[in-house]
């Protein structure tokens, strides 16, 4: 359908399909230039990790022979496995719900200040977040342990007349834990009610709400997609933790990374520690999924 | 008094009837800090046992960090790691996050999605991974094997903040570069880089104290001499041998604020000159 | 003199969506060539495919001869201003002028003295220290200007610089960018929306409608002599009134129309009348049979002080304006409600085909 142009002139242009292949090819050229810088780093991440983690899902697969088998995942059936699997979720369960009960209330409070206290109390919740998860594991070991601060003070102050366990136990693992976790849950709950207009709440409390109602049926219902993207994560990074049940365990608390941990480096069992960690994986990716799909989130890891 | 009545809410609440927030909130400060700073007064107490507040005041664990051998091999192996770690991470992730604000398609989702693979897989099973492949390649136990398994976990951290930069940055200004006459490498040299440097800076940042900090992996694929800083604290902690570790933790937590400030100074600087 | 660009059936598609449609022109060198059309019918596009950012799938452009779809931008020797003016914010305002010529690799001495000569063309000269963050919109306009002419380039493209300025300072840029051109003449193609803009700065324009060229021509006749409803409708002000065709009279409110001498009708398709609201006259002042008469009643009166703006509707609902000025021979205007004859001379009787 030619168009109408009052300009038509003679030709002396390349005949169609000559040009047209340059120009794709052209184009071609760039995208994949371009595509070239992503390279090298693509290149070491999938030597370095990506190829090993197929690998050894796929030897998951076999056993010492090289033949095909599910005896790897049969074994994860054994009372030692599910059990480490209920303790995992047990775990993560009460660091999240920590977290929530803690971290609601604080992310609140930095979200209503003015801007410079708000900006104090802020870098405050960022110094542990900076600090290194080896240093806080460490420090919680000395608070907790036998004649650790904690003990020691309850003890002058004659609340307890022994001193309690409060580490290298799922108490201990707990607490440690719920300190990495809380700026995680804090961050984005705090993003997001960041961005609640405060009309809004004058705007309830016009209409007859109560303060208490207002906060409840207004300010709560719209922090909860920060708080539902909060405790996705945290359970999520909780289920797969090892560092610091590693140190405040004991050894007693176990956990499923620990679990892979030992079969590795006291067992030398690639077959069977891989087999963990594609279980891990899929329990890790169908709980990203289904809590998503419970509080109905989109976006971004 | 103390404007205990001022009211502060939209649904006019006082300072008064929150009090109890306040409390709460300050508690949980309370609990996120301590933990923080705890161990720098032990790191100074004479005692061989861990104890506060310290009974005798000393600098003894201090000088036997920094009179022991093997505790400067450590932080000397780990500065060593985390420099060319950080080097080869924001090199390689500068790149590929320019790459990838350009190019649109399947093949540039399954990029991105690989380079970000450390920061979304447990480190338990990073550490597996690596562990695994190293046993295959001899890299066990050398610092290169450990340099290139920190350039991965720290490549995400820079592909973020460079991405971030490079979503406030006009792309236009490349095209004006290069109907100037600059060709597309020049234009990014000359124009866009400038222009991220403060990204790029903190994206190394970040790869920086990834490295530093850095435990698990380094558990499982170094030991011994090629031993680092977080690899011996672990070490030294689950065998509970001295409160030289508080000494060292304190170092640490110093090299943390420092960032923590140098951070803060980066994203004010960020603010001013895209205002 | 360089820059004759010959466009040759350039074709370029997004998916399913065709941006520019098999798009041919010729630009004259020299000339000030505005591409003008709302947004989608792929005037940015084109611009880009010239500057070398867009390729398109089949096509070819020859400046001088030399074909330029197969150079890469930094060869093509243009300059380009754009729309928020992609200054460098990094430099100064004499350092961003000054960076096309340390491309070219020209020496300190002279690269100042040019850089000086293209600040003072756009009265920007003394402030060639400042940072660009210090400047308003206008003075920003101005050095991008500055450092998309310094090089001398045989063409420059212009993607709606003056869209971001505020009415009176675009205004008052239109002017100068005029007489810039005048003073400079280079090839010059030009992007915009604004079909004032396009009339005031051009020599010819380009309409362009969803991705085709609808017409190429002066000013003047794009105004006078649309070639279809769509040209005769973005450019100008117009009303567009249906007419009944039987066999080789075309009839409007039941009378046979006088239409001018060289007036066309496109066989196939279907045509209205377009009618300009100043060319509307309360008598027949030409003589009832060199004008046509146009019966409405007045639905608004509009006063703008130098005129009337009179709102009138047809029998069958139609809607035009007229526009008066306000002087002897119509000292006041009809009133809402009044059932008015209206005259048209047939020479400004344009009965343009419904867009394809």
């Amino acid at each position: 359908m030619k168009p109408l142009s009052l300009s038509r002139s003679d030709a002396g242009s390349y005949p169609d399909d000559a040009m047209s292949r340059r120009l794709a090819l052209a184009e071609l050229k760039e995208r994949w230039t371009l595509l070239g810088l992503t390279l090298p780093g693509f290149a070491l991440v999938l030597l370095v990790l990506a190829v090993p983690l197929a690998w050894l899902g796929w030897m998951s697969f076999l056993d010492d022979g090289g033949a095909f088998t599910l005896a790897n995942y049969a074994r994860l059936l054994k009372p030692v496995y599910t059990s480490s699997l209920l303790t995992t979720f047990q775990i993560a369960f009460c660091v999240t719900l920590a977290c929530v009960l803690l971290g609601y209330p604080l992310a609140y409070l930095l979200s209503q200040v003015p801007e410079r206290t708000g900006q104090v109390l802020m870098a405050l919740v960022l110094l542990p977040f900076w600090t290194s998860v080896l240093v806080r594991t460490y420090a919680w070991l000395v608070l907790l342990q036998r004649q650790g601060i904690i003990n020691n003070t309850m003890l002058d102050l004659g609340l307890i007349d022994q001193p309690l366990s409060l580490v290298n136990n799922f108490f201990g693992t707990t607490v440690g834990m719920v300190h990495v976790m809380l700026p995680f849950l804090v961050l984005p709950l705090y993003d997001k009610m960041k961005n609640i207009d405060p009309q809004l709440m004058s705007a309830a409390a016009n209409c007859g709400a109560s303060p208490a109602q207002a906060f409840r049926q207004v300010f709560l219902r719209l922090s909860l997609p920060g708080l539902a993207s909060g405790v996705t994560l945290v359970f999520v990074l909780s289920l797969g933790f090892y560092l610091t049940p590693a140190l405040l365990g004991g050894g007693k608390v176990a956990m499923w990374s620990m679990k892979i941990s030992d079969t590795i480096s006291l067992f030398g069992n690639w077959g069977a520690a891989s087999a963990l960690g594609v279980t891990l994986l899929i329990v890790t990716l169908l709980m990203l999924w289904g809590l998503r799909r419970v509080f109905g989130i989109k976006g971004g890891y | 008094m103390l404007g205990l009545n001022k009211t502060v809410t939209p649904t006019q609440i006082t300072h008064g009837q929150r009090l109890w927030l306040y409390a709460l909130a300050g508690l949980v400060l309370a609990f996120l800090i301590i933990p923080c700073l705890i161990v720098i007064p032990m790191s100074f107490s004479a005692s061989q046992y861990l104890e506060f507040p310290p009974r005798e005041w000393s600098l003894r664990w201090y000088q036997a960090y920094l009179g022991s051998p093997e505790w400067m091999a450590a932080t000397w192996m780990t500065f060593k790691v985390a420099v060319c770690s950080t080097l080869i991470a924001t090199l390689f992730g500068t790149l590929a996050a320019y790459a990838l604000a350009q190019v649109r398609g399947g093949l540039a989702v399954l990029v991105r999605g690989l380079i970000m693979l450390p920061m979304l897989v447990p480190i338990i099973l990073v550490a597996v991974g690596v562990f695994f492949v190293y046993s295959r390649t001899g890299l066990n136990n050398s610092v290169s094997g450990l340099i290139l398994a920190h350039s991965v976990l720290a490549m995400p951290f820079v592909l973020i903040a460079v991405g971030n930069g490079l979503q406030g940055f006009d792309m236009n200004q490349e095209m004006a570069a290069r109907s100037l006459g600059a060709s597309r490498t020049w234009a990014f040299v000359s124009v866009t880089l400038p222009q991220l440097r403060l990204s790029i800076f903190s994206g190394a940042l970040f790869a920086f104290i990834a490295s530093f900090d850095e435990v698990v992996v380094a558990l499982f694929i170094v030991s011994g001499d090629s031993s680092t800083l977080p690899r011996k604290m672990f070490a030294n902690i689950r065998d509970q041998i001295d409160p030289t570790v508080a000494a060292v933790s304190t170092l640490m937590i110093g090299l943390s604020l420092v960032l923590l400030v140098v951070m803060q100074r980066i994203k004010r600087r960020q603010l001013e000159e895209t205002a | 003199m360089p820059g004759q660009i010959a466009i040759r059936d350039v074709y370029k598609h997004y998916g399913a969506f065709t941006a520019i449609d098999h798009v041919s022109l010729d630009v004259r060198a020299g000339e000030f060539l505005t591409l003008l059309g709302p947004s989608g019918s792929g005037k940015t596009t084109l611009l880009n495919v010239l500057a070398g950012f867009i390729r398109p799938e089949s096509g070819s452009i020859r400046v001088d001869g030399v074909e330029f779809l197969t150079l890469p931008p930094h060869k093509r020797d243009i300059g380009m201003v754009f729309q928020n003016y992609a200054l460098f914010p990094h430099m100064s305002v004499a350092e961003n002028v000054a960076y096309p010529l340390r491309l070219r690799k020209v020496a300190g001495a002279e690269r100042d003295r040019q850089v000086r000569r293209a600040l003072d063309m756009v009265q920007m000269g003394h402030l060639g220290e400042r940072a660009i963050q210090q400047l308003s919109g206008g003075q920003r306009q101005r050095v991008a200007l500055a450092r998309a002419m310094v090089f001398e380039p045989k063409i420059m493209l212009m993607d709606e610089p003056l869209s971001a300025l505020d009415k009176n300072l675009r205004e008052h840029m239109q002017v100068e960018l005029k007489r810039l051109h005048d003073r400079v003449g280079m090839t010059t193609i030009y992007v915009t929306h604004d079909q004032k803009e396009a009339l005031t700065l051009s020599h010819r324009i380009a309409v362009l409608n969803k991705g085709r060229l609808a017409q190429l021509d002066t000013p003047d006749a794009l105004y006078e002599r649309p070639v279809d409803r769509f040209v005769g409708g973005f450019i100008g002000e117009s009303a567009f009134l249906p007419v009944e065709e039987q066999g080789h009279q075309v009839l409007f409110q039941k009378r046979p129309l006088r239409l001018p001498g060289g007036s066309v009708r496109h066989p196939g398709r279907a045509h209205v009348l377009l009618v300009r609201p100043e060319r509307l006259h309360w008598q027949p002042v030409a003589g009832p049979e060199a004008m046509n008469r146009i019966d409405a009643q007045v639905r608004d009166v509009l006063y703008q002080g130098d005129s009337f703006h009179v709102g009138l509707a047809l029998a069958d609902g139609s809607e035009l304006a007229a526009r008066f000025l306000r002087g002897a021979a119509t000292p006041t205007a009809p009133a809402p409600g009044q059932a008015v004859h209206l005259w048209l001379h047939a020479e400004d009787t344009l009965l343009v085909a419904e867009s394809a």
